[in-house]
């Protein structure tokens, strides 16, 4: 089943370049790095669940965990929100790009050393940097807390898999590209671009006052709603079509789609209560409504695509995690778009409606997606398959019901908060322990996607010892029949 | 169509726009941006915060302060109040123009109004009404001033006196506006609550100063000491389930009160060109501290 190859629309074009590049050949190159990655990964999701639990029980009992300074809600909420995105989404993006590159350009993953190392890096940066934050050495700039010592590490290591990642793509044979191949391509690059711009004018050459705030919203929303829309969509668009075994829908909408991600996007960044100059936040409203077109986009596609299937995708724990994250790219962008075309982004700036938006694009969508990509990939890397398809399906309930817990909560607690911010007769306490039971409930749904992580993590290193058990036991079935000839031999 | 170099400059383009946008836009539109003077005052805005208040927010940024408290003002719209400073020299004419100025006065309000100035005889009214009440109030001497009052539910909340502008930041760094208020919004706390004991305090133990507040103690800014000679004037006052044991005080380290100066010296009350508002000599009621 391994190669439909319904995805590829070069498929029946065969390449000219050379001999056919067998799928279980790329893979073997792929191996090591991406698991490296992914195996990292994992376990970054973990810490940063966890520190998400503590961060969340501080809303129950304020005094939990207050005595060190490293453990207050300050620092713990953005050491969780850059381990999740920097430690995993980033770097399962990463790999699950390097693979898709590969397998979609039939092509040996270029460099592996450079993945390796620079994989290597991005840990190394990472760890630095949420290590600083708990320290207490962040920046104080949001979605760019890890200090400039920890960003270039984090940007080395970006471009040593960035340039594996232009490389695979250039060695692709066949000039047609697949809708997965532009995302992917745009998003190699644009965060290189976004980081290094946003650091250098933060962090090295600071802007002056509130230009600052300008660039950190114009970065954060090239991340959250650019880059992992990308990065995550490609997935969507190579994984949808090859797990249900169908053509993609359309090439035309998901070349829309990209159009009008990129174009538009990058644009919707500035809150309406900022500060700044009023061009600003209304041009980002105008963008913002806008962004409905890629969205529909990407529903009709994927529906189109899957036809009846859905009914059935339930039976594939990828191909679910999957459609679970493009339901949550819907609704996050229609709550996005929403917004702007309603003019009530003001009103529900400061709110846990936006936390809920932002968990629904790094979460909900785009870890959904990451999930199924690497439940996907991992035993075609190995292969090997999962002990127990069981365990995946326990990960997809836990991840999906606590995202539903924290999501659903957060958006009602938020309308009823901005509703209530808006009239100065309700006194501010009264404002705040109105949201606490909604809190309470979210703190439910961390928990829940803290067992997921680990389920998650337990699932992936269990194929990889099943794969060494395996290997070594052929290896010594191998040695020890050696053995028994060369004792037959002597007898 | 599909193809390498395309798909380049297509990405290429679309980021360059944006970049072009909101990163060198704004470099030159608010990077360039200088101090100005308050209106009408003539007074150099902003200054830079005092050196302990700098220090401050260091405080305030290694501790993600702003993970819960926003620092921006909103502001919906402006009215005017009507203010008479100056009841002039022809009391009965003007008590005329009262009555046509207010309907709702009898003769006798209008006299006892006119002691005690300055006092605002129209409340929240559009430009155009302050100033035609203004025209006609100037009889015999009288004198009516136009006050630009900000509005808008941060406002009425007496988070501020007008909207925060850029201007308010122009020496900070990091700039830390905060995009979630899960505690309520500084832009303006230091004229707020003005009183530095009440912040540490509150910094301690936050549920003694505000009942059923969430926020998390910040005990870690915060010393127990023996009390040697006699107990140091820093020492917290704290009622006797929070004291520490007989012979010990609670003092605050530096960075606590680093942290209270840079609390304290966040306000939003100067008035701008770009946001216009007055300030009254002798503060009337309706800016009154409010109850904690």
């Amino acid at each position: 089943m391994a190669e439909v190859s319904s995805t590829q629309s070069t498929a029946t074009g065969a390449p000219s370049a050379g001999s056919v590049i067998a799928s279980a050949e790329i893979d073997l190159s792929c191996r090591v790095p991406l698991l490296i990655l992914f195996l990292s990964a994992a376990v970054w999701l973990l810490v940063g669940s966890a520190l998400a639990l503590v961060a969340s029980i501080k809303f129950h009992s304020p005094d939990f965990l207050a005595e060190q300074a490293w453990l207050t809600y300050g620092r713990v909420r953005p050491a969780y929100l850059n381990s999740v995105l920097y430690g995993f989404c980033v770097q399962a993006g990463l790999g699950v790009a390097l693979w898709v590159l590969a397998r979609l350009g039939r092509t040996l993953l270029a460099q592996p050393w450079l993945v390796i190392l620079g994989g290597v890096l991005w840990n190394l940066g990472v760890t630095i940097g949420v290590a600083e934050i708990l320290a207490g050495n962040t920046t104080g700039f949001e979605n760019l807390e890890m200090p400039s010592h920890a960003a270039v590490i984090i940007f080395l290591g970006y471009l040593l898999l960035g340039i594996a990642g232009v490389l695979t793509f250039h060695r692709r044979r066949g000039r047609e590209l697949f809708a997965s191949q532009w995302f992917l391509f745009a998003a190699l690059f644009w965060f290189a671009w976004i980081y290094s711009t946003a650091n250098l004018l933060l962090l090295t050459f600071p802007a002056r006052g509130v230009a600052q705030a300008v660039l950190t919203w114009w970065y954060s929303d090239n991340l959250q709603v650019v880059w992992l829309s990308l990065a995550g969509l490609a997935a969507v668009f190579y994984f949808v079509p090859k797990l249900a075994g169908r053509e993609l829908h359309s090439h035309y909408l998901a070349l829309f789609t990209f159009w009008f991600l990129v174009m538009f996007a990058s644009w919707s960044g500035i809150p309406g209560t900022a500060p700044v100059p009023a061009w600003m936040p209304t041009v980002s409203t105008i963008a913002t409504a806008f962004l409905i077109l890629p969205v529909i986009a990407v529903a009709l596609n994927v529906y189109r695509t899957m036809g009846r299937l859905i009914v059935v995708a339930s039976g594939n724990p990828a191909l679910s995690f999957v459609l679970v994250g493009v339901t949550a790219f819907v609704i996050a962008g229609l709550m996005q778009a929403g917004l702007a075309l309603l003019d009530a982004r003001q009103i529900l700036h400061f709110t846990w409606f936006t936390t809920a938006r932002s968990q629904l694009q790094f979460y909900g969508f785009f870890s959904m997606v990451m999930f199924g990509a690497i439940y996907h990939i991992l035993p075609q890397l190995m292969r090997t398959e999962f002990a127990s398809a069981k365990l995946l399906r326990v990960h997809l309930w836990l991840a999906l019901v606590g995202t539903v817990l924290m999501v659903v909560p957060w958006a009602v607690g938020g309308i009823v908060q901005g509703i209530e911010l808006q009239d100065p007769k309700v006194v501010f306490i009264n404002i705040m322990k109105g949201s606490l039971p909604f809190l309470r409930v979210s703190t439910i749904g961390d928990l829940l996607l803290l067992l997921g992580h680990a389920v998650f993590l337990c699932n992936l290193i269990g194929l990889v010892v099943r794969f060494y058990r395996a290997r070594a036991a052929a290896a010594y079935a191998a040695v020890t029949a050696d053995l028994f000839k060369a004792a037959e031999a002597k007898t | 169509m599909n193809y390498g170099p395309l798909l380049f400059l297509a990405a290429f383009f679309a980021l360059a726009g944006s970049w072009f946008g909101f990163v060198l836009t704004p470099q030159v539109q608010l990077g360039q941006l200088q101090q100005t003077n308050t209106v009408p005052a003539g007074a150099t805005y902003p200054v830079a915060r005092p050196g302990l208040g700098h220090q401050g927010l260091e405080v305030y940024r290694a501790n993600g302060c702003a993970s819960c408290h926003s620092q921006q003002v909103g502001q919906t719209g402006t009215v005017c109040d009507v203010v008479l400073t100056d009841a002039g020299t022809n009391p009965p004419a003007l008590i005329q123009t009262l009555l046509q100025v207010r309907p709702g006065l009898s003769e006798a309000e209008a006299k006892t109004f006119l002691g005690g100035l300055p006092k605002p005889v129209l409340e929240r009214v559009t430009k155009e009404a302050a100033d035609a009440a203004t025209k006609a109030l100037t009889v015999g001497g009288a004198k009516p001033q136009v006050w630009i009052v900000p509005t808008g539910p941060d406002i009425a909340r007496g988070w501020g006196k007008r909207r925060t502008v850029a201007e308010d930041f122009l020496f900070d760094y990091p700039v830390m506006l905060g995009s979630q208020r899960i505690g309520p919004d500084l832009a303006d706390v230091g004229a707020r609550l003005p009183d530095a004991n009440w912040h540490l305090r509150h910094l301690y133990a936050p549920r003694l100063e505000v009942k059923d507040s969430t926020m998390p103690p910040y005990r870690f800014l915060f010393e127990k000491r023996r009390i040697e000679r006699a107990r140091s004037p820093d020492a917290l006052p704290l009622p006797a389930r929070l004291a520490p044991e007989a012979g010990y005080e609670i003092v605050p380290t530096p960075k606590a009160k680093a942290l209270v100066a840079y609390v304290m010296s966040l306000r939003a009350d100067a008035p701008l060109f770009v946001a216009p508002l007055t300030v009254a000599a002798p503060p009337p009621e309706t800016n009154a501290v409010p109850a904690k």
